[in-house]
């Protein structure tokens, strides 16, 4: 009996082997086993024409936040390296609050819409998320730009005479990654709002609260979770944004993910460039751990 | 309760930012489509209904080549995906739990959690060795690589209705001497459809509108649509990108749309 028991489980364990090897080879060529040579990389010497040259060094990891001078050998902080690490934090930051102003009054609208609507309004949020992100960047550049609409229409009216420079400055990536991630911040935060007992905030009301003190002491610690939450799934995309900055940015206002794309393309500093993209995956990898144990209070609060 | 029509639910200014939330999300969109219809080469002066930018675009071989790569590309790595995705989600769904599992879960969403720009920069390296080892420079780094990052997406609906099903027909179907493929084919797939549909659809979008890791791992003469047009970017603007975007944009639309459909006809 126990026999039969073993080679039952031995069959399931085989079949189950067998059903996940195709995601597993997939997933492990060309997703989680390219990481590990990154790591190899990193450690590795540049090559003259790209690439690398096989053989030891730490000096990779060296230049990500340190220079060494080329004539006295003193170690100096990289300072052009340290002004993109602090643009990435700082406009990823600044994308984060911007979607929690406008992204927070826009759940709690859906979120007290009538039930039947809800869906609708929440699709209406999602069907420009899921269009393409380059296209939805051209949309802001091609209104932002000199010759766009926003300066034709100001000019047309006579406010201005002279087009504002908006493109290629840190405020265009700021707008641009604000309206590419602003759905981000609000799926989250309404999924906690559509939960809030509004009887709660009827005892506020009762207790002579203004609408302010509602909003700040009921409404808002209930839902904090779902904020915290939206708060990192913007963040964390802003931090490794390529295409956005690049537009938007036009080589000018680089990121962490335009400065590691120069280390593979022009500056041919391999080994640089891996240990930079590490840098970033270990700071998305903290953010994220703040994710889980945000959604993990959340969870625990409806019990 | 409100006899003075106060209402508990109002809250000063919200709905003006929800209002200009929902009009900001659209308008850059569509002032982009309208001006892909515009006469002149302006995208910002409107001179008149044209579909010269439909037909420039049309004609121009580059274009051509790019959608037709673009085309290859997500069909083959959304099956890919869609069909890995059905057999792994069978493993975690109708086999006992066991250890191990929440890495098998973790290794599929990864693709979700480490930033594009990473994984790109890893493939790219990867790819390079590999391309110089075998000296192969074909479609099907991208079509892997594009199948990778299309599995999560094609996982989630696919799972969520394998989870979500009676168990009690596969088990009248076990009871009847059919033997588990059989099951499979007779009773589970033709209730998992709907969702294999769905997320075939979600991960040929994934893939058609991935910019990042094609950029990357491309090699010459392989631009994509999206990595055409951020070619582009260099030179003068004309609406012909804008005519291009708007074909991108109605077939995401649309197959997003047609993703929703089919995984809230579940219920």
């Amino acid at each position: 009996m126990s026999d039969l028991s073993a080679n039952f489980q031995r069959r399931e364990r085989r079949l189950r082997f067998l059903l996940l090897s195709p995601v597993m080879l997939i997933l492990l060529f060309a997703a989680s086993g390219p990481l590990i040579i990154v790591l190899i990389y990193s450690f590795l010497t540049p090559g003259a024409y790209g690439n690398v040259e096989w053989s030891f060094s730490i000096d990779a990891w060296f230049n990500v936040i340190l220079k060494r001078d080329i004539f006295t050998g003193e170690l100096s902080f990289a300072d052009a390296h340290l002004t993109v690490f602090w643009r990435s934090i700082k406009l990823s930051l600044m994308t984060a609050i911007l979607a929690f102003l406008l992204g927070f009054p826009t759940a709690y609208f859906i979120a007290t819409r009538p039930r039947r609507y809800r869906d609708v309004w929440m699709l209406l949020i999602m069907i420009p998320f899921w269009t393409n992100l380059l296209i939805r960047t051209f949309a802001i550049m091609e209104l932002i730009r000199n010759e766009g609409t926003v300066n034709t229409l100001l000019m047309a009216a006579g406010i201005i005479d002279q087009p504002i420079q908006m493109l290629y400055t840190e405020f265009a990536i700021l707008m641009g990654m604000a309206y590419v991630y602003l759905p981000l911040m609000i799926l989250p935060v309404y999924a906690s709002m559509e939960r809030l007992d509004f009887s709660l905030v009827e005892a506020g009301y009762d207790l002579y609260a203004t609408r302010w003190q509602v909003l700040r002491k009921v409404i808002f610690p209930l839902v904090k979770p779902g904020v915290v939450a939206g708060s990192i799934l913007v963040f964390v995309p802003c931090l490794g944004a390529y295409v956005t900055p690049r537009v938007l940015g036009g080589g000018r206002q680089l990121m962490l993910g335009n400065l590691i794309e120069l280390q593979f393309g022009q500056l041919r500093n391999w080994p640089l460039g891996a240990a930079l993209s590490l840098t970033l995956l270990a700071i998305v990898m903290v953010a994220l751990i703040f994710y889980v144990r945000a959604i993990g209070r959340e969870g625990a609060s409806n019990v | 309760m409100s006899e003075r029509g106060f209402d508990i639910r109002r809250q000063t200014g919200f709905n003006t930012i929800a209002v200009f939330c929902f009009v900001m999300l659209y308008l850059p969109i569509i002032l982009l489509v309208v001006y892909s219809f515009n006469a002149g080469t302006s995208i910002a002066i409107w001179e008149g209904f044209s579909w010269r930018w439909y037909v420039s675009a049309w004609d121009n071989e580059k274009v051509q080549a790019a959608t037709f790569r673009s085309l290859i590309i997500a069909c083959a790595a959304s099956m890919i995906a869609t069909s890995a995705a059905v057999l792994a989600a069978l493993a975690t769904t109708r086999t006992r739990p066991w250890r191990g599992q929440m890495l098998v879960f973790a290794l599929v969403n990864q693709p979700l959690m480490v930033p594009e720009i990473v994984t790109a920069v890893a493939l790219l390296i990867f790819f390079a060795i590999i391309k110089v080892a075998t000296g192969y420079t074909g479609l099907w780094y991208l079509i892997v690589a594009h199948a990778a990052f299309c599995i999560p997406f094609a996982y989630m609906p696919i799972r969520a209705r394998l989870q979500g099903m009676d168990l009690s027909l596969e088990q009248a179907g076990a009871d009847l001497y059919g033997t588990p493929f059989k099951v499979f084919c007779r009773v589970t797939l033709p209730q998992l459809w709907p969702a294999i549909l769905a997320g075939s659809m979600l991960s040929f979008v994934i893939s058609l509108d991935d910019v990042v890791i094609t950029e990357f791992v491309k090699s010459a003469g392989q631009d994509t649509l999206p990595t055409y047009m951020l070619g582009q970017l260099r030179r003068v603007i004309t609406p012909e990108i804008n005519a291009i975007s708007t074909v991108l944009l109605a077939i995401s639309i649309l197959m997003v749309s047609g993703f929703f459909l089919l995984s809230r006809s579940k219920k």
